[in-house]
């Protein structure tokens, strides 16, 4: 029971919602870049929300299935055919063993995810099956950290009768712009900034590199260098803006090393990071200031608009 | 001993960072390091299943919470709440470990800008590096990065104005008055001296790690064929 994977794309990871609780031994979350993309993968096939599936970054994945089952592929927009038919995204299809699933390049957005009825079923280490290449942790050797390979075997239940759903489109998110805005919560060496540098930040645009990876996005636009010299090494989180001696912004994203030593200003919102990591390079993005009521409020409404979405009910 | 001073900070939209010490000293002492982990402790126990995960460091825990279960205000006022409790210390045994370096200008680079910015000869500096002890003070940036304190003054350097894309595994390297072992190829901004043959993270052996915070460390000086003969590995820079 499982599925083999024909192609794997430029960059095909194996993550359910992370790895946490270990950053005592140096242990990053890792998970996929953009959550809500992930969780719709799995909510449309009655998954757990946790349940392992496939990050695909610029598309390109080619599974054979070799059970029945059911599949899903959510974000970055892209052809999606099985047995050359070519299917909805946002929606649960049913594949019987001999199918094959390709996944076209994507056009719109840089990251899909590609969810199996009841999930990849690997072995977790340190709690999670999320793959985190630069670690050499989780996928399908837990300690081998690897991306997805021609000939891999992912294992999985076979599913032979699943209610199929689907996300109507206007429900969908946007990928493909070429600009956005972040939203920042002011915060760690922040007030070490001088003002000017501040100001220059909040009305800068910045540019995506391509020196940009699961680890972190680095920008490029007004350098906004802190004039405090030396300072110790300390944890970071997801989001956070740390800013080298260049004055060059780096956003740190889930695969970023837990301590670091480079002034931070701040860090964006956890879902403004899937945004970033949507985007391509040579898109311009901004940052805007929030406090932690104005944050708290947007996740509280986006947490009850995720869950008061309706799925369409479809026919096998 | 007095108390030390606390200061808490927003770092994210579900994390705080409580630093601990005058900040503008960038004070780094046993004493602080001990009350950071006492804290950590009374933090587990208070926050329980609302707590994500914890980074302690040289002079600062990051607290990250689950936004699910309570919010910025309770996260908080328990900090402040805790912080105010009378410190307690933990009197843990220190392990001495010892760990090999092939000091280089070939695999170091930064040795020579070391040594000339302290107006030392590069043996000098090579042999201050490996005659201090140092405590393990943190560990993270990556699996088995440990952070290791304190560097003497003269050898502190400022990391690199632009990180390096790729450090190798085993790289030995100095950044202010930080040291550390590079357990794995990483991007990095430190300043590379040597190597160190010994592997500083295992995922498949218990314990994952030679070292542990509170341990002291003591780097010693071998040859390039004594760091071949103990498994290291040269690679290009």
């Amino acid at each position: 029971m499982s599925f083999k994977v024909l192609q794997p794309g430029l960059l095909s990871l194996l993550q359910d919602l992370g790895r946490f609780g270990q950053h005592a031994i140096g242990l990053t979350t890792g998970g996929p870049l953009d959550n809500e993309a992930f969780l719709w993968a799995n909510r449309l096939l009655h998954n757990t929300p946790n349940a392992c599936a496939i990050e695909v970054s610029f598309g390109g994945l080619q599974l054979l299935a070799q059970t029945h089952s059911y599949i899903c592929v959510t974000g970055a927009s892209l052809d999606l055919t099985i047995n050359g038919v070519t299917k909805a995204l946002w929606t649960s299809h049913k594949v019987l063993a001999g199918d094959e699933i390709k996944l076209g390049y994507s056009s719109q957005g840089c990251r899909s995810y590609l969810a199996i009825a009841g999930g990849v079923t690997i072995k977790p280490s340190f709690g999670s099956s999320a793959t985190v290449m630069r670690e050499k942790i989780g996928g399908l050797d837990s300690m081998g950290g690897e991306k997805l390979a021609t000939n891999d075997v992912l294992p999985c239940n076979t599913v032979v009768k699943l209610p199929r759903q689907s996300l109507a489109q206007n429900h969908w998110p946007l990928y493909g712009q070429d600009a956005a805005t972040l939203r920042l919560l002011p915060g760690y060496q922040y007030n070490q900034f001088d003002s000017g540098t501040q100001a220059r930040f909040f009305h800068g645009c910045y540019k995506v590199t391509d020196r940009s990876d699961r680890m972190g996005m680095r920008l490029e636009g007004p350098a906004v260098a802190c004039s405090s010299e030396q300072m110790l090494s300390e944890g970071i989180c997801l989001g956070a803006v740390q800013v080298p001696a260049d004055g060059q912004p780096i956003v740190l994203l889930k695969d970023r090393q837990t301590i670091g030593g480079y002034p931070k200003m701040g860090a964006i919102m956890a879902r403004d990071t899937a945004t970033l990591a949507q985007l391509r390079p040579g898109a311009m993005v901004r940052f805007e200031a929030v406090d932690l009521y104005q944050a708290h409020t947007i996740n509280t409404l986006a947490q009850h608009k995720y869950d008061a979405t309706p799925m369409l009910h479809l026919k096998d | 001993m007095s108390p030390i001073a606390t200061h808490i900070e927003t770092a994210s939209e579900n994390s705080y960072i409580i630093y601990f010490g005058d900040r503008n000293s960038a004070l780094i002492t046993p004493a602080v390091s001990a009350s950071i982990a006492a804290f950590a402790e009374q933090v587990k126990l208070e926050f329980g299943y609302r707590l994500v995960d914890l980074v302690a460091s040289y002079a600062s825990l990051l607290v990250i919470y689950d936004t699910m279960h309570c919010d910025h205000i309770w996260a908080k006022s328990t900090l402040r709440k805790l912080l105010t409790k009378p410190p307690k210390h933990h009197k843990n045994a220190s392990a001495l470990i010892k760990l090999p370096v092939y000091y280089s200008t070939q695999y170091g680079p930064e040795l020579p800008l070391i040594a000339r910015n302290s107006g030392l000869s590069v043996a000098q500096v090579i042999d201050i590096h490996s005659s201090t002890q140092y405590r393990v003070y943190a560990i993270g940036f990556a699996p088995g990065f440990a952070y290791l304190g304190e560097v003497d003054e003269r050898l502190a350097t400022s990391r690199l104005a632009t990180p390096r894309l790729k450090v190798p595994a085993g790289a030995v390297a100095i950044a202010d008055r930080q040291t550390a072992v590079y357990p794995a190829a990483s991007p990095g901004g430190w300043n590379l001296i040597g190597l160190c043959p010994t592997p500083m993270f295992n995922a498949n052996k218990q314990p994952h790690m030679p070292v542990s915070v509170g341990d002291i460390v003591q780097f010693f000086p071998i040859d390039e064929p004594q760091y071949l003969a103990l498994g290291g590995v040269l690679h290009e820079l």
